[in-house]
């Protein structure tokens, strides 16, 4: 269970000065609901908090992961600019759906997933949060099944996004330049950087995911190969046959530990990894809705403009319609500075959030890779004593 | 009707030096005698004779060295860095170790690498100045040149074959000089290959090379000649590490001879005989040797070209398949049968471990392969992160994934060599798998040198019938019958032929007994050693990579601190 308290929230008018403020979460207990096709896991969703937002210290809901999709969901649509945290994949293989191992790499997740957006200083104070940390199970549903309409994006638009920020990165890249695109340099350069370092990423997942396995198939093949000595050893019998039963023995025993070292390997290691390549989609996601701030802004001046000449037209023939287009062009233009002000906003918060993420990616993966680096050590460790506890036995059975 | 000649003589063809000799041959032939007056014995032939073993010289090297029944190397070890340098490799270990080192070096000091078509390991031995009673013979098979067979060319292009370069280095006394080479084609170690397995019933003969006549035509010729190059080489080190195979008149023909391979088919058996020693095949020496039919006893019947032998045999064997009536004499030797079921048990069980260990190193392989190539992803990211950094975070992350990387570089190359080297002691098991042919050849010598004698005994009753039915018929007629007695005459003599074969065959059935008994003490012993010695390298390399792997590991592990968790 982790528990990931932060400091130093940004100041709450009514919150008491005799403790700091703290918003502690943890995703817990996962259980299996439901029978069937309709089964899922629930998870409890324990909040600790002194903030005067939150109803008492400490509340407890059971949330399954379709709403944490919804979190997810809202707050990509309100803070736009903000590399909303990833959440893990929806299982497409049934089989594992309900694995012990599978449940809980997911329950991690989700804890780290709360945990982000409980730190971060504009997502913490979401009214979302709120409903999610605190709404009742009822509240909860119906808010989640209002999404179908208005604000959820079906991930089929999403692709889309990608991919036209994608093909659009590439086009610049190419030099074919389309007219609605920031000619930022700077930005250009991060956008390449995002797409480039997906993709390294990704084989390093890749190659991570392959080494689990591998400390598997090395667990069984130590199995396999231990019991065979065995039985060598019993056909031998004597001095000869006692040291193959010795080392036998000593292969099955280390068999055990590759397995578990996998499933640290797993949980530890390449999980982070998976996570950082699932927070890359996420950057990507913002740099599509800074994308399309952009076109909406440029659009907007495009149409400003084109109704500033109009206007003028009308004006100089002095109609009657001149009055309606003038309040249309003060709309207009209104709409217009609403635009630029949103794109501004996340260009801003965008420059604020690269600084965050790559601390964020750093410590991130400097704790992986400790991880990576303990559990190699550990293993390799345990390889050695075991196999040099034998030398003794074997020097015994070569004197006798 | 088959004749026999008697040649009367003990066969004292064992493990002999020549010092030995004598005392072999005083032995058997006080066997002999022993054997010939055995009446309290229920059968003649029912348990082996004693037999006073003599322990040759060449049993110390099998005590020191770790070579193996079909393992041959040079034989210039000391005992004693036998046994210190395992522990003093062991000791090596527990040090740190110190990678800096470009080549790491395997764990195991004792173990000698043997390199293909070279004798570099010999060459390191004897700078470690062995006694001079230390008995080596190291050979090397090399520079494979194709040559035209001129006499059989009618075709024209004709027919062309490779001949391979057979470079011998020893200081056994048998030998004409202490180097020298001569070019063999593959069709001389088959020759090879067939006349030892005559002459050496009983022994465990390491198995010749395929004829891969198949591969031959289909393989890539470069390839082809290389791998069957290998497998000459091997062949001849193990049977130059046969403690008698390696004193085999044969070998030493192949060995020396330049020209044409002088191994004739029928070699004379009986001229072995003679005093004990291994002696050249009179036809050598252009004497003919007259009906040397005695020769054929002690040849397995389905070998030669006797038909009304393999008949008579067969017809045996179906009595003894078939029969209610016991064949006269059986395998009673109960030691025997429950060491020749343990060999089985033990093939069964070798060929398992074979298999699994197998998997096993391909599964280290593997994990070292994917560590690789981990490493070199992290080194193009870590690339990337900082020609691409604008912020220190980067730079910062860059570092730590750059010592990540190196260390799953290094624990790569670290699996690899592990991997390479549990190969090479795990090779000791498929070694002895293709010993166990070499035994089984060994035991089926044995049951068809049985086969003779008891076909050879099952004779003698009717032939004595026969007599006895002519005597009687004979002494109803006044005078005699001179045809009958004629037969009568004829019919002694066949028994007395018949006997004399039949003392042959079973002077050469114990004979081959007593070398199925020699060669499985040989066998116990060497496995014993060579298992062992197989197990701790193993052990030593597992254990000194894994601390190596663990070093690399703690420095990442020390220089990642910083970012440990609490609880963590």
């Amino acid at each position: 269970m982790q528990q990931r308290s932060f400091s130093g929230v940004s100041q709450s008018p009514r919150s008491p000065s005799k403790q700091p403020p703290y918003l502690a979460v943890s995703v817990t207990d996962p259980a299996k609901m439901g029978n069937g096709v309709q089964a899922y896991i629930s998870y409890k969703v324990i909040t600790k908090t002194n903030l005067p937002e939150y109803q008492g210290l400490e509340k407890i809901v059971i949330r399954r992961y379709s709403d944490f999709v919804w979190l997810r969901d809202r707050l990509f649509e309100k803070y736009k600019g903000i590399f909303i945290p990833p959440l893990p994949e929806k299982s497409t293989v049934e089989k594992f759906r309900f694995t012990a191992e599978f449940i809980e790499m997911r329950r991690q997740a989700l804890d780290i997933f709360v945990n982000r957006i409980a730190s971060h200083h504009e997502l913490q104070q979401s009214e979302d949060l709120r409903i999610f940390l605190q709404a009742d199970e009822q509240t909860m549903e119906r808010a989640r099944s209002q999404e179908t309409g208005i604000f959820k994006k079906k991930p089929a638009d999403l692709m889309q996004i990608f991919k036209d920020v994608q093909s659009r990165v590439s086009d610049v890249v190419l030099g074919k330049e389309k007219p609605v695109e920031e000619s930022n340099p700077d930005y250009e350069k991060l956008k390449r950087y995002v797409f480039e370092l997906e993709d390294h990423l990704a084989e390093a997942q890749k190659h991570a995911y392959r080494l689990v396995k591998r400390h598997r198939e090395l667990g069984q093949s130590l199995s396999d190969f231990g019991r065979a000595v065995k039985l060598l050893g019993a056909c031998e019998g004597e001095a000869l046959g006692k040291a193959f039963s010795e080392l036998g023995t000593k292969s099955e025993m280390l068999s055990f530990k590759l397995p578990k070292e996998a499933q640290h390997l797993l949980m530890n290691f390449e999980e982070p990894l998976k996570d950082y390549v699932r927070a890359v989609h996420s950057v990507k996601g913002t740099i599509a809705e800074r994308a399309a701030a952009f076109r909406q802004h440029c659009e907007l001046a495009e149409t400003i403009k084109m109704k500033e000449i109009d206007l003028n037209k009308l004006r100089l023939t002095r109609s009657e319609r001149t009055a309606d287009a003038e309040h249309e062009y003060e709309e207009l233009k209104a709409d217009g500075e609403e635009a630029r002000r949103r794109f501004e906003t996340i260009v801003r918060l965008m420059n604020e959030e690269m600084v965050r993420f790559q601390e964020e990616k750093t410590l991130d993966m400097g704790h992986a890779f400790h991880e990576f680096a303990k559990g190699q050590s550990r293993l390799a460790n345990a390889i050695a004593d075991a196999w040099r506890s034998l030398l003794p036995k074997l020097e015994a059975c070569s004197s006798s | 009707m088959m004749g026999y000649e008697n040649q009367g003589h003990e066969e004292a063809h064992l493990y002999a030096t020549p010092e030995e000799m004598e005392s072999l041959v005083l032995n058997d032939n006080d066997d002999s005698s022993h054997h010939q007056s055995q009446p309290n014995h229920h059968h003649p032939l029912s348990s082996s004779l004693p037999f006073a073993a003599q322990i040759p010289t060449d049993d110390d090297h099998l005590l020191a060295s770790p070579s193996s029944l079909t393992h041959s190397q040079s034989q210039s070890q000391n005992p004693i860095p036998n046994h210190s340098s395992s522990s003093s490799s062991f000791k090596f270990i527990l040090e740190p170790p110190s990678y800096a080192d470009a080549v790491f070096r395997s764990f195991d000091g004792d173990h000698i690498n043997e390199t293909n078509g070279h004798d570099s390991s010999s060459g390191d031995l004897s700078s470690s100045s062995p006694p001079s009673t230390v008995e080596y013979i190291s050979i090397s098979v090399s520079d494979p040149q194709k040559e035209q067979d001129l006499a059989n060319s009618l075709v024209s292009g004709g027919n062309t074959y490779v001949t391979y370069l057979i470079t011998t280095r020893t200081n056994l006394p048998d030998f004409n000089g202490s180097e020298f080479s001569v070019r063999r084609r593959f069709k001389d170690v088959v020759t090879l290959s067939d006349r030892l397995s005559e002459s050496y019933r009983g022994f465990f003969i390491p198995i010749r090379p395929d004829k891969n006549v198949v591969e031959s035509q289909v393989m890539q010729k470069q390839e082809f000649v290389e791998q069957r190059r290998v497998a000459l080489e091997k062949y001849l080190r193990r049977l130059a590490a046969h403690p008698v195979i390696r004193r085999s008149d044969e070998l030493r023909l192949f060995l020396e001879v330049d020209g044409r391979l002088p191994l004739v088919r029928n070699t004379d058996v009986a001229s072995r005989m003679l005093d004990g020693a291994v002696k050249l095949p009179r036809q050598l020496f252009g004497e003919s040797v007259g009906a040397v039919d005695v020769s054929e006893v002690v040849q397995p019947a389905k070998g030669g070209r006797d038909l009304l032998r393999l008949f008579k045999e067969l017809k045996q064997s179906v009595t003894n398949d078939w029969g209610g009536a016991k064949p006269p004499v059986v395998e009673e030797d109960k030691e025997f049968l429950e060491k020749k079921e343990k060999l089985q048990d033990f093939e069964q069980q070798i060929s398992n471990v074979s298999q699994q260990a197998e998997s096993l190193v391909k599964a280290q392989q593997d994990i070292g392969e994917t560590m690789g190539q981990l490493g070199l992803a992290f080194v193009k990211l870590t690339k990337f992160e900082t020609e691409e950094a604008v912020y220190e975070t980067q730079r910062v992350r860059a570092a730590d994934m750059k010592s990540v990387a190196t260390a799953a570089v290094k624990a790569s190359r670290l699996y690899r060599e592990l991997t390479a080297q549990t190969v090479k002691h795990l090779d000791k098991l498929h070694e002895y798998l293709g010993a166990m042919l070499a035994v089984n050849q060994a035991f089926a010598d044995r049951s068809s040198a049985l086969l003779t004698v008891q076909t050879l005994l099952s004779e003698l009753p009717s032939l004595h019938l026969r007599i006895e039915k002519l005597e009687a018929a004979s002494s109803k007629i006044f005078g005699g019958d001179r045809s009958r007695i004629r037969k009568i005459d004829e019919l002694k003599e066949t028994i007395r032929a018949t006997e004399d074969a039949k003392s042959c065959a079973i002077r050469e059935y114990e004979r081959i007994k007593e070398n199925n008994k020699n060669e499985l003490e040989r066998l116990d012993k060497e496995r014993h050693d060579d298992f062992l010695n197989m197990l701790k390298g193993f052990v030593v390399n597992q254990a000194g990579y894994a601390e190596k792997m663990a070093s690399v590991w703690d420095m990442v592990a020390e220089e990642t601190n910083g970012y440990a968790k609490d609880g963590s």
